[in-house]
């Protein structure tokens, strides 16, 4: 029996060979390449890189490989990696107005400039299995689909609706940034209260999907009301910028794939100030549009304190939302409970033993309910 | 894809930043000092933030020692080992005496530490007064307040429900007379051992992305009344494996008739102080 505590170091050794091959499966079945995953699990590897703040879809594809498909485990593999990579600057903002547009819709306006381009969306599928995908050679795309990519933006890059509400003052202007401020950034430096609005975007971005979810959600059912319409919701691709201080011009380094979601949201005035719609921005790498939206959502709710609301709802509680968005530490901190407590489980079993002694007894001067 | 890493993993820009906050951790003593903290290889709850402080203070000439619930065999304390051999190169051990730094996860060593050791203690949750308010905007008021009434109330509470105060392990403790402390989940029978202690000793909270410390020889006092003094677990019996009385026991169950054994929870002070060779009682 004592024997069972001990051979850890083995017991180690045999529990990775085991994952392994697990992992692999049935020999007979031939092996997943990366370039499978990246290609016809993208959606996945959209989740990966954008809650483990890492673009890269050939990492997040080996992640999701090395996980099993377990999306929270290669979020976690993709964060340990990206935690050894040095840092080599910090990007000019992201132009989403400049975007290569795969799909742009907007719920506000029944047209817009540029005008609605669905693109490649699962919103008006019928949810019915489709047997024949399950025969090898289904997947090959139907010959004679209009692309809604690139051939569709033309040469002038299409206007945010958002910046044609923003013209006509109707919304509020994007928050102003302080001049020549730094982006704070999670990863460097530990969340504080009350957080700036940038770094809990940046906490939201990288926010488990399934929570942020549930608490856009919740704002939806009353829990934090705040009355959105999707303003804009665009996907495509976005130039990333650097300027380098010895160059003094900005370079373009690379092209990454984005979804953007901005919210119109409940409008504020008073008799100093004219009415004027509120903002809720998300933004997630790749085709996460469902992270987007509740993201928007979740960061319109936690604008409470800068604009004057009263918080009511948990969703309105940056602390309650920001200290537990993460799926990495929530997974970690629950998952630990199956680490040995032996010794604080004994020390309980000595309390609660005496406790029990002394109420058989009436040893003990306490009231006799006990809790 | 092959990638080499840095030695004890972190790099040095993040050690130097760690070690800038353990050094405010040691100069305030029992005060909660917030850093940076990394995503590290090894999941939120299995000690990332003991490993961050390890791997910043460990250096090539260290001998390592890391216990898990007392034991070295447990299989996390096998991992974190590991992965600093892996990671070092250092000498490990699992000699309490041999070790010039322990890291820990829910005990002090039995064999009293000496000057010049350092014990790094894994902390799930900083805060000793998380439990009584959620909000840390809050609780780091009532720290730069001193306002610890609320703790005292609490234990008053046990008193007049159980007879007793009921806070069997991270019973709060009062560092130097002015931080309310949180000592990580030791059973509260590890707290006089933080008592001036010869050794540094330092805890880290990963998740929660904290750093505190406890000098040597600093006075850290358990929480208690003048009527009800803070008293620790005792076993009226002793360990089945190496005869000690008064160390923390192991309590195993060993069939199905309720049949017990007690055993040192500390293995290395336990098979210290059984003759080599001597067949283990029950195996």
């Amino acid at each position: 029996m004592y024997v069972a505590v001990k051979g850890g170091e083995r017991a180690i050794d045999n529990a990775h060979r085991l994952l392994a091959e697990e992992r692999r499966g049935d020999p007979g079945v031939p092996e997943l390449s990366l370039a499978q995953i990246e290609q016809q699990l993208a959606l996945a590897v959209d989740r990966v890189m954008t809650e483990g703040s890492l673009h890269d879809r050939e990492l997040a594809a080996l992640a999701v490989k090395q996980a099993r498909g377990d999306l929270i485990e290669a979020i976690f593999l993709l964060r340990a990696y990206r935690t050894t990579l040095p840092r080599l600057g910090v990007s000019l903002p992201l132009d989403t107005a400049a975007m290569v547009v795969h799909r742009r819709v907007s719920a506000i306006f029944k047209d817009v400039p540029g005008g609605q381009i669905l693109g490649p969306t699962f919103d008006y599928t019928h949810r019915l299995l489709d047997f024949e995908l399950a025969a090898p050679g289904s997947l090959l795309a139907p010959a004679g689909v209009e692309s809604g990519g690139e051939g569709d933006r033309g040469p002038a890059p299409l206007p945010r609706v958002m910046d044609l509400l923003d013209r006509e003052g109707l919304i509020e202007s994007e928050p102003p940034s302080e001049p020549g401020g730094q982006v704070g950034d999670l990863t460097r430096e530990p969340l504080t209260f009350p957080a700036r609005r940038d770094v809990r975007l940046q906490n939201l971005a990288r926010g488990d999907e399934g929570f942020l979810l549930a608490m856009g959600y919740a704002t939806q059912r009353g829990y934090g009301r705040n009355h959105p319409f999707a303003g804009e919701i665009r996907h495509g691709e976005v130039a990333v910028s650097l300027a380098p201080e010895e160059l003094g011009f900005a370079v373009e380094i690379a092209t990454i794939s984005v979804t953007e979601c901005q919210m119109v949201n409940q409008f504020k005035g008073s008799s100093t100030t004219p009415a004027q719609f509120t903002r809720g921005y998300g933004l997630v790498f790749g085709a996460a549009e469902r992270k987007a939206m509740a993201m928007a959502l979740v960061d319109r709710a936690l604008r409470v304190r800068e604009l004057g609301e009263e918080p009511a709802s948990p969703t309105q509680d940056e602390e309650f939302v920001l200290s537990h968005s993460d799926s990495v530490e929530a997974s970690g901190f629950v998952q630990h409970l199956k680490l040995p407590h032996y010794v604080d489980f004994q020390s309980e079993l000595v309390l609660v033993r005496d406790l029990r002694a002394a109420h058989g007894t009436g040893a003990a001067s306490a009231a006799p309910d006990g809790r | 894809m092959t990638t080499r890493y840095n030695f004890a993993y972190l790099d040095e820009q993040t050690k130097r930043m760690i070690r800038r906050a353990v050094l405010k951790a040691v100069a305030v003593p029992g005060y909660q000092v917030p850093f940076g903290s990394r995503e590290m290889p090894l999941s939120y709850g299995w000690g990332t933030g003991g490993v961050q402080v390890t791997a910043s203070v460990i250096g090539p000439d260290d001998v390592l020692k890391v216990i898990d619930q007392g034991a070295d065999d447990t299989t996390n304390a096998v991992s974190i080992r590991r992965f600093f051999a892996r990671t070092t190169g250092v000498a490990t051990t699992t000699s309490t005496e041999a070790a010039t730094l322990i890291q820990t996860r829910h005990r002090i060593p039995e064999t009293p530490l000496r000057e010049g050791q350092i014990l790094v203690l894994q902390v799930p949750i900083p805060e000793p007064l998380r439990w009584l308010e959620p909000r840390e905007a809050e609780t780091r008021k009532m720290h730069a307040l001193e306002e610890y009434g609320v703790m005292y109330v609490r234990l008053y509470e046990d008193i007049t429900r159980h007879g007793k105060v009921a806070q069997t392990y991270e019973y709060p403790v009062m560092v130097d007379g002015r931080y309310l402390m949180r000592p990580s989940p030791i059973p509260k029978f590890d707290n006089p051992k933080l008592d001036r202690s010869p050794a540094l000793l330092l805890f880290g909270a990963g998740r929660e992305k904290r750093i505190y410390a406890i000098p040597p020889w600093t006075r850290v006092k358990s929480l208690d009344f003048d009527d009800h003094p803070f008293e620790v677990e005792h076993w009226d019996r002793a360990c089945d494996l190496c005869g000690a009385q008064g160390a923390f026991l192991d309590e195993l169950i060993v069939d199905d008739k309720g049949g017990r054994l007690f055993i040192c929870s500390d293995t290395d002070y336990c098979a210290r102080r059984r003759p080599a060779g001597e067949p283990r009682p029950g195996a």
